[in-house]
C-alpha cells in the first residue's frame, strides 16, 4: 500500500488511516534497525536530497541514516556554504537540484510554509522537516509511535505538552495528529506563549502546569528556546523553571506509568530535570530511534515500488 | 471637439444628481447648458443601460516611480487607472527617493503630465520616510502636493507626529496615516487569530491598527489638523472614527476592497498574493466595514494599488513583499460585494470613490458639474468579469482574486474629455 499524496507537509489534514498505516509501517521497519547489516534495497536508484535552511543535527541525521539504510541516494545541502549565500532564491535552489533529478526533498526552514511552497514549485516529493512555526510531522509521528510502542494505544489518552507552544512546530504536528487518532490532547504554557485562539484548536489550555499533568498518561516536554526569548516571553528562566520545568515531584501527579517525552536537545535543568529526563519513566531515546523507523517509513511510502519488506 | 453620453443613468453625488438623460461634453468640459456643437466634429456615445458617473478617484496608489520602476511606473499606474476606471490617482511617498522633497515631487507631477489619467502626489511626512525629522512639507506643498502621508512607514515618536500635524494644519492639507503601533507588529505577516496560530506565521494583532487611529484622532483633536486614517481594516478602528467624528473632530477615513472582500481564511494556502498591509481580517470586520461605509464613518474607498514583481512574491510566505494590485479589479469587487448585496447604494458607492475623496483631498475632481473637467467613467453594473491578472494593463500580478468571477466593471473611462480606456 502507499501513501496517495506526493507530499508530507503537515499532519493538520492527515486522516487517521494514513497516520495509521504509516504507524504500522514504521513499526515492521524497526526490524532493520536491530539487524547486524542494517541495509535494504528498497529505494536504490533513488536520490533523496535534505535541505537544511536551518541548523538541525538530530532531524538531518535521522533522514539521512533512514534515505541510506533503504539505499537511496542522499545529498546535503545547508544554508550555510551554498548558492543560498549568494543570494539565489528558495525558488530557484529547488528548481536547480531537482534538475539534477532528485526524487524527493527533505526541507527544513525557518519560514512557516516553507514547505507548502516548495511542494508547488517541484514536481518531485516534499518532505517537510520542520518550517518555522508551523509543522514538524515526523517528528509528530515518531512522538505517536513512541506512545503507541509503550501503552498500545493512543485513543483516549491524556498527552500534556508542555511549554512554548506559539514558537513550537511540534506542538502543532502533536495537536492534529494525536487528536485525529483520539487523544485527549492539553497544552501548558506561559500565557505569553500561548498563541491566540488555542482553543479553537482540538486541546484544553492550561497556564497551571500542577492542573495539567492531573492524571496525564504523556508528558511531552517543548525546549525552551533561549534564542527565540528576546522579546521578553517571561522573566527569567528561574521563573520559567520554577512555574513550567518537569521534576519528579511534579510528575507524581500524572498517571502512574506516565511516559515522558522530549523532542531535544534538551535544556536539563531548565524545562527537564536531570533525574526525570534519564529516569525510569523518560522514553527519549525511543523516541529518536523511531524517528529513524517512522522516515524509513514515509520515504518508502512515498516513493516506494513493488519491493516488499519481507522480500528485502 | 464634443462627445455626447447618450442616455445613460447619471449619478452624481456631488449635486444629487441620479437620473437618465444625455450628458455633453464640449472642449473637454462638461456643458449642462449647451446644445451639441454643430460646427465641430464629435462623438456620440450610447450609455442606454449603463451609468455615467464622475471620473473616480483613488486617493491611494503607489506608483513605485522613482526607484521600483521594476514593479510600476506612473505610466503604467496611469494605464491601469483608466482600465479599472480612475481618472485621478494620488501617490504614496515610499519611492526611492522618498517623494520628501520639491525634486521628487515635480519630478512626479512631470511624468504625470504625460500619463493617461490625472496624476497626484503626496508628500513625506519625514525625511527619507524615517520618521525621524519632518520633511520640508511647506516646500511640497507649493510644488503641488495634494496631502502629507506616513504611508508604508507610520511615525511612531508621537511626538514628532503632533509636530507634522500641528506644522501641515498651516497649509490646510490632511495628513493621511498608515495607523500602526510596530512594536506590536515585529515580523508580523498577517492578522493575529486561529489561523496565524495554525499557520505558525507571526500575528498583526488589531489593537497595533486601533491603537494608533486613536492616538492619532487625539493629536488631530490636539492639533486642528485634519486626519484621515488610511486603509482602514478593523472594526476597532471604525468605532474610534466614529467616536471621533461625533465629537467633531476633523477625520476622514477610507477601507480598500480587499478588506471588505476577503477575510485572513486567503492565507489558508500560503498564498502570498494575500498578504497585505495591514493584514486581511475576519467576517467581523467586514460586517463593521460595511456598516462603517454606509453610515459615512468610512468616507473613502481607495484601493492601497501595491504593484509587485513575480520575485517579490513568489518566495516564502515571510519574505514576501507585503501588497495587493487594486486598480483594475475595485469597481468590480465595490459592485459585486458591496452594491448587489445591498450593502452600499450605487450612488453612496460612487461618492465613496469620488467627491469624498476630493474634499479630503481639496482637489478639483469627482464632479460632474458644469464647466467641470470632463472626467466621466461609465460602468455597466451587470458586466460579467473574471479576473485575470494576466490582462492588467499594471505590471503588478500580485492579487489574491485571480480567477473570481465578479459582476460589474467600469466600460469606458474619459479623461478632460478624451476617451483613454478602452484605447482607441
Amino acid at each position: 500500500m502507499q501513501l496517495q499524496r506526493k507530499d508530507i507537509l503537515g499532519l493538520q489534514d492527515m486522516s487517521a488511516a494514513e497516520i495509521r498505516l504509516i504507524l504500522e509501517t514504521a513499526s515492521s521497519y524497526k526490524e532493520i534497525l536491530t539487524r547486524p547489516v542494517k541495509k535494504v534495497p528498497i529505494l536504490r536508484g533513488k536520490s533523496i536530497c535534505t535541505l537544511f535552511y536551518e541548523n538541525s543535527t538530530r532531524t538531518r541525521t535521522s533522514f539521512e541514516l533512514a534515505a541510506k539504510i533503504m539505499s537511496a541516494d542522499t545529498t546535503s545541502i545547508s544554508a550555510a556554504g551554498s548558492a543560498v549565500n549568494k543570494g539565489e532564491s528558495f525558488k530557484d535552489t529547488l528548481l536547480t537540484l531537482e534538475a539534477m533529478g532528485i526524487d524527493l526533498f527533505v526541507i527544513r526552514h525557518s519560514a512557516s510554509g516553507s514547505s507548502h511552497f516548495a511542494s508547488q514549485i517541484v514536481k518531485s516529493h516534499v518532505v517537510n522537516a520542520g518550517d518555522g512555526l508551523h509543522e514538524h510531522p515526523t517528528q509528530g509521528l515518531l512522538d505517536m509511535l513512541t506512545i503507541q510502542e509503550n501503552k498500545l494505544r493512543l485513543e483516549g489518552l491524556r498527552v500534556v505538552v508542555i511549554g512554548d507552544i506559539l514558537h513550537s512546530r511540534v506542538a502543532r504536528s502533536n495537536i492534529w495528529g494525536l487528536s485525529h487518532m483520539g487523544a485527549q490532547v492539553r497544552v501548558c504554557g506561559p500565557n505569553t506563549l500561548l498563541p491566540a485562539e488555542l482553543d479553537k484548536l482540538p486541546v484544553q489550555k492550561f497556564t497551571n502546569l500542577d492542573e495539567a499533568l492531573e492524571g496525564a498518561d504523556v508528558v511531552n516536554i517543548l525546549r525552551i528556546q533561549l534564542e527565540r526569548m528576546d522579546r521578553g516571553f517571561f522573566p527569567s528562566v528561574r521563573e520559567y523553571s520554577r512555574f513550567f520545568g518537569i521534576n519528579k515531584q511534579r510528575l507524581r501527579r500524572c498517571a502512574s506509568d506516565v511516559l515522558v517525552m522530549h523532542p531535544g536537545p534538551m535544556n536539563r535543568g531548565i524545562e527537564i530535570t536531570p533525574d526525570v529526563a534519564d529516569g525510569e519513566f523518560a522514553v527519549i531515546t525511543d523516541q529518536v530511534t523511531n524517528g529513524v523507523a517512522v522516515r524509513m517509513a514515509l520515504l518508502y511510502l512515498l516513493m516506494g515500488g513493488g519491493a516488499s519488506v519481507a522480500a528485502a | 471637439m464634443w462627445l455626447l453620453l447618450k442616455g445613460g443613468r447619471i449619478i452624481d453625488p456631488s449635486q444629487n444628481i441620479d437620473k437618465v438623460g444625455d450628458l455633453l461634453i464640449v472642449d473637454g468640459r462638461i456643458a449642462w447648458n449647451q446644445e451639441v456643437p454643430q460646427n465641430q466634429e464629435g462623438q456620440t456615445i450610447n450609455c442606454a443601460g449603463l451609468v455615467v458617473a464622475p471620473g473616480l478617484i483613488d486617493m491611494h496608489v503607489h506608483m513605485r516611480e522613482p526607484g521600483y520602476e521594476h514593479k510600476e511606473t506612473i505610466a503604467t499606474a496611469a494605464k491601469a487607472a483608466a482600465a479599472g476606471g480612475f481618472t485621478t490617482i494620488v501617490g504614496m511617498p515610499n519611492t526611492k527617493p522618498a517623494i520628501d522633497n520639491r525634486a521628487v515631487v515635480d519630478y512626479v507631477l512631470c511624468e504625470g503630465r504625460r500619463a493617461d489619467v490625472h496624476v497626484h502626489t503626496t508628500g513625506a511626512a519625514t525625511k527619507g520616510n524615517e520618521g525621524i525629522e519632518m520633511a520640508e512639507i511647506g516646500d511640497m506643498i507649493e510644488a503641488g502636493a495634494v496631502a502629507i502621508s506616513d504611508d508604508a512607514y507610520p511615525v511612531q515618536n508621537a511626538d514628532l507626529m503632533r509636530r507634522v500635524m500641528e506644522y501641515s494644519r498651516m497649509f490646510d492639507v490632511a495628513v493621511l496615516a498608515h495607523c500602526e503601533d510596530t512594536s506590536l507588529t515585529r515580523d508580523a505577516v498577517m492578522n493575529e487569530g486561529l489561523n496565524s496560530t495554525i499557520l505558525g506565521l507571526r500575528p498583526w494583532p488589531r489593537q497595533a491598527e486601533a491603537i494608533m487611529v486613536m492616538r492619532n484622532i487625539l493629536l488631530s483633536e490636539l492639533t486642528g489638523c485634519r486626519l484621515h486614517i488610511q486603509h482602514i481594516s478593523a472594526a476597532e478602528s471604525i468605532a474610534a472614527v466614529r467616536w471621533a467624528k461625533s465629537k467633531g473632530i476633523p477625520v476622514t477615513g477610507e477601507t480598500g476592497p480587499q478588506y471588505f472582500s476577503l477575510t485572513d481564511d486567503a492565507l489558508c494556502n500560503y498564498d502570498t498574493n494575500a498578504k497585505v498591509n495591514p493584514p486581511l481580517r475576519t467576517q467581523a470586520d467586514i460586517e463593521a466595514i460595511k456598516e462603517g461605509l454606509a453610515d459615512g464613518t468610512i468616507d473613502a474607498i481607495a484601493t492601497d494599488h501595491a504593484p509587485h514583481s513575480l520575485e517579490d512574491k513568489q518566495v516564502e510566505m515571510q519574505y514576501a513583499a507585503f501588497g495587493i494590485v487594486g486598480l483594475e479589479t475595485a469597481v468590480p469587487l465595490v459592485i459585486t460585494n458591496l452594491v448587489k448585496p445591498g450593502a452600499l447604494s450605487i450612488n453612496d458607492a460612487i461618492a465613496r470613490m469620488t467627491i469624498e475623496p476630493a474634499k479630503i483631498l481639496g482637489i478639483e475632481a469627482g464632479s460632474l458639474a458644469d464647466g467641470a473637467v470632463a472626467d466621466v467613467t461609465i460602468i455597466d453594473l451587470d458586466a460579467s468579469v473574471v479576473v485575470r491578472s494576466g490582462e492588467f494593463k499594471s505590471m503588478g500580478r500580485n492579487t489574491p482574486f485571480e480567477g473570481a468571477q465578479l459582476t460589474g466593471k467600469a466600460v469606458k473611462t474619459i479623461v478632460s474629455g478624451q476617451l483613454v480606456s478602452p484605447a482607441q
